[in-house]
């Protein structure tokens, strides 16, 4: 047994070495490193795809957020908007519905004046009628009872053609 | 979070556990080194440490009754397999220490080598005591190998397991061992691979799992003490091969733009080339040879400072007496604890380099043009 042995390498262990080395390192490559190492990268991906959707989840919430507060606002505004705008037009309709029973009653008050008119014409008209009718009747009458008297009637034609012999 | 600091008091005690182990441990592995010296009484450490750190036939875990007649070996006996002139023997490494001679079948052991016997059936020695036999090709499952093979279906129980708690949790949270090693493998992609290779990154990733988790776990194996000592990513037959496989991967991915950096180094002029393309197809070969010498030295280092505290102890016993190994003891102890704690970094560490720098290299192979 001397120093130098130390510094031979045996032929015998290379062999082996040789061999039991390339075997394990394609055993280990095909059944452990590559899956171990394909978990791992799998993992470290679903983890930072986690992150990343996290922190989009995070941005989406906020700008949710904010648009729901622009909603509300919106919201409000259109509320206020609707408010007056109601408002506007009770006012608008009370005074439409002042103006046109005003028209209405105005019209109505013609209408019955015109009625009235009317049909206070048509009185007077009868009247008219009837007071023509009633004279004549009278007249008639008068007449007839004037008539019935022939000498008195010569008499008074008479006397009537006295007058015209003038001529 | 009371799930949590359960976990990490649990984590605390093991770790008090495993360090107070090595402190009871390391006396014992040191005074395994002493067996097998019948001839000398003198504890040498230089063979002590060199048989700690060489690979043997056999997983030897203890000596008892060191140097007296009933003296016995606890050790597993390993498969020996030698090929010589078209014919295989496959035998045990105990039919040999049993046998006499160490003699089987015309092979002899001899310092956990073998031979092939002369006609005599003997072995022949020249003047300096070297061998003169000629040497069977040693195909054994050694102590390495058996440690390499011990490595290799533990990796593969701990990330098929792995695997299925991905299958079973899928897109959930890691779960026991797979939160554990997820960090790992997540760190050698980001860190490792990513950076260092671009986005070609993918296909390199099972090689550079592969080699970290076997550098990783062999190097840790290496610090558990009573199991028999294996330096698996301590021999350089181990690390060579790993290289070979870097530089392999490295050669068969290069692109257009690698090999035009080497037979064509943009901004060099052209009668610098001929110096030029024989430095660049060096260092082809020098970044391996640079990856198997640093992991290879670094863990043995390890060992071998280790086992140094060690012997310490044992070298001032025989210097000044017993009283002089237990005073020197306590100083080794010490070293010897903070050593192992920095070998559980390096262990780590190594593998950690060995990966970023195949990383490096398979980079530069796929590079385009910049």
């Amino acid at each position: 047994m001397s120093g130098a042995d130390i510094v031979n390498p045996g032929i015998g262990l290379i062999i082996w070495m040789t061999i039991a080395f390339a075997v394990v390192w394609f055993l280990l490559a095909k059944f452990a490193w590559k899956p171990i190492l394909g978990a791992i990268k799998k993992r470290e991906e679903s983890i930072a795809d986690a992150l990343k959707s996290a922190e989009n989840a995070r941005k989406e919430m906020q700008s949710l957020q904010s648009e729901n507060e622009n909603i509300l606002k919106e919201a409000r505004a259109e509320r206020d908007g609707m408010l007056k705008e109601a408002r506007e037009l009770k006012t608008q309709m009370i005074e439409d519905a002042k103006a046109e029973a005003k028209v209405a009653a105005e019209k109505e008050n013609a209408r019955a004046k015109e009625a009235f008119e009317n049909q206070m014409n048509a009185a007077i008209t009868d009247l008219r009628n009837e007071v023509a009718s009633l004279s004549i009747s009278i007249a008639e009458k008068v007449l007839k009872s004037e008539l019935e008297d022939k000498k008195k009637q010569q008499a008074l034609v008479q006397e009537l053609l006295k007058d015209v012999k003038l001529n | 979070m009371t799930g949590f600091r359960k976990n990490s008091t649990n984590i605390a005690k093991s770790a008090i556990l495993f360090l107070f182990s090595l402190l009871v441990a390391l006396p014992a592995l040191a005074s395994g080194g002493e067996e097998g010296h019948e001839e000398k009484k003198e504890f040498n450490a230089g063979d002590m440490i060199m048989h700690h750190v060489l690979d043997a036939h056999e997983i030897h875990f203890i000596t008892l009754h060191e140097n007296t007649p009933e003296e016995k070996h606890i050790s597993i006996p390993l498969p020996v397999i030698l090929y010589h002139e078209g014919d295989f023997f496959v035998g045990m490494s105990s039919t040999f220490h049993h046998a006499e001679h160490n003699k089987v079948d015309n092979y002899i052991m001899h310092h956990d080598k073998f031979y092939v016997a002369n006609e005599h059936g003997e072995l022949e020695y020249d003047e300096n005591h070297n061998v003169l036999n000629a040497a069977p090709i040693d195909l054994s499952i050694t102590k390495t190998v058996a440690g390499t093979l011990f490595v290799m279906i533990l990796m593969m129980w701990l990330f098929f397991t792995v695997a299925k708690g991905y299958k079973k949790r899928d897109g959930q949270a890691p779960k026991g061992i797979q939160s554990f090693m997820e960090p790992l493998i997540v760190f050698i992609r980001d860190e490792v691979a990513k950076p260092s290779i671009g986005h070609k990154y993918q296909r390199f990733m099972p090689f550079l799992l592969t080699v970290f988790f076997f550098i990783w776990v062999s190097n840790m194996l290496g610090t558990i003490p009573f199991i028999g000592g294996f330096n698996i990513t301590g021999n350089i037959a181990i690390t060579l091969t790993l290289a070979t496989f870097t530089f392999v991967i490295t050669t068969v991915s290069g692109n257009k733009n690698y090999w035009a950096h080497i037979f064509a180094t943009p901004g060099v002029p052209v009668w610098l080339l001929p110096l030029m393309i024989p430095i660049e197809i060096m260092g082809m070969f020098i970044k391996p040879i640079v990856l198997t010498l640093r992991l290879f030295a670094n863990i043995t280092a390890g060992h071998i400072i280790i086992l140094s505290f060690m012997s310490l102890i044992f070298i001032f016993s025989n210097l000044y007496g017993v009283g002089a190994g237990y005073g020197v003891s306590l100083l080794s102890l010490a070293f010897s604890i903070f050593m192992n704690v920095l070998e559980l970094l390096v262990a780590f560490l190594q593998a950690y380099v060995f990966t970023l720098l195949s990383a490096l290299y398979f980079g530069a192979a796929v590079e385009e043009h910049h």
